[in-house]
């Protein structure tokens, strides 16, 4: 099978990641788009015999980091995002909304980590070669990734429990 | 009892399921000495399945035509094959336009005519709109609600956009065109194909009026078009036999008029 094939086959994944990384969609298939194009153009960087997949995510994440160095500088700080205004829980239809809103709060290198690690089922050394970083980076920011979201669910469920009481 | 040092790094993989038996029952030991901690660990995996359960259902998604177009040879063929669709159109229109002008029709066409140009509208925002590959619609199927609302009202009628999944094909989304009686409303479609159809649909000088399907080939671009009521609607496609159009046409009149 020749790599286009392969490119092609990895859209959906490469989708899906997108779609939780930046949460809106059409803004999710633009950076999908500007990866393909990318990694259309600079195929003959890609080495034969090697990780097609943890390839392409590099590229992505690239490609990603770029876009928002130039657009929303604030998002590359190691900080959390302002709070946002919070409805409280209602019911099974607004928990995919809520989670969608708190791994939107997570800092940007931390919720590639964990989304990587997640849904993508990555090795903590593939994560660590698709964003060029220490493996044990990958490993704290997969822990306070994963501790700010439980914290942050946990609070929201709080939140709906005093709504209920009021 | 002796305790043996587990890392927060063998948690995180405990909870990815990724710790050999020996060191998975290690962490499983621990934990059970520790609810706080085992808590901690069973909402982490909680917080994964969540989020697969709501990422997971994107992979199902088609593809839009512009990723694959991003991957080279294929792709550019099919842009040029659309622009030369499109010139080929423009000649046939000028040709037509001008065998009209040679007639010297006055305005009051036959009722036929009239659909015949609005195939021949319907033609052209196919060939100009569904090779676009950043900006096919103007508001996309995402926000399907708004954009029904919104053509409606400008077209002054309650519009719908047909589900045609049944036939193979998923909404993109819409637009609005000036046509000869007001605005049009322009919905497309596409397949898992990636083969696109665009639905024309516009408001009728003449209302209470209903024809049967008519079918027009305007370049490479064919088209069923017909009247109900107080609307005219055209469908189109580049890449789409007749007989497949026509299934996809019936599909579209069944479900507006139920």
């Amino acid at each position: 099978m020749n790599e286009a094939q392969r490119l092609v086959d990895l859209i959906p994944r490469l989708r899906r990641y997108a779609r939780a990384l930046v949460g809106d969609r059409a803004a999710a298939d633009d950076l999908v788009q500007d990866t393909l194009e990318r990694a259309w153009a600079k195929l003959h960087l890609y080495r034969r015999g090697t990780d097609l997949r943890a390839w392409l995510f590099t590229v992505m994440h690239n490609v990603h980091v770029n876009r928002v160095r130039a657009t929303r500088p604030m998002d590359m700080l190691d900080d959390e995002m302002p709070e946002l205004a919070q409805r409280p829980a209602q019911g099974d239809g607004l928990l995919v909304r809520d989670l969608e809103r708190a791994i939107a709060r997570l800092p940007a290198e931390q919720r590639a980590v964990l989304l990587l690690v997640t849904l993508e089922d990555m090795s903590y050394e593939e994560v660590a070669r698709a964003l060029a970083i220490p493996v044990g980076t990958v490993m704290s920011r997969l822990s306070r990734a994963r501790e700010k979201l439980r914290l942050m669910m946990l609070g929201q469920s709080a939140a709906a429990k005093l709504t209920v009481v009021k | 009892m002796s305790e043996v040092q587990i890392t927060e790094s063998e948690l995180q993989a405990y909870a990815d399921g990724r710790l050999d038996l020996a060191r998975s029952a290690a962490v499983e030991a621990w934990l059970a000495a520790r609810p706080d901690q085992a808590e901690r660990v069973a909402e982490y995996r909680r917080i994964a399945e969540a989020l697969r359960a709501a990422y997971d259902p994107v992979l199902q998604e088609p593809v839009p035509e512009r990723f694959t177009q991003a991957l080279g040879a294929q792709p550019r063929l099919q842009r040029y094959a659309a622009v030369a669709a499109w010139m080929a159109l423009g000649i046939a229109i000028g040709g037509v336009a001008g065998w009209q002008l040679h007639e010297s029709r006055p305005a009051s066409a036959p009722v036929a005519d009239v659909g015949a140009v609005m195939a021949r509208r319907a033609a052209i925002a196919h060939a100009t709109y569904s090779p676009e590959v950043r900006h096919p619609v103007e508001v996309g199927a995402d926000q399907e609600a708004h954009l029904v609302g919104w053509l409606s009202k400008r077209l002054g009628a309650p519009l719908r956009a047909p589900k045609l999944e049944a036939v193979g094909y998923s909404l993109v989304g819409g637009r609005l065109l000036p046509g000869d009686n007001g605005p049009v409303a322009h919905f497309m479609y596409q397949s898992n194909h990636g083969t696109r159809i665009t639905l024309y649909v516009r408001t009728e000088a003449a209302s209470n009026r209903e024809t049967a399907f008519r079918y027009a080939k305007e370049g490479n671009v064919r088209v069923f078009y017909w009247v109900d009521r107080k609307l005219g609607y055209a469908l189109s496609s580049g890449d789409t036999s007749k007989d497949d159009l026509f299934k996809v046409a019936n599909a579209v009149y069944q479900q507006l008029n139920p």
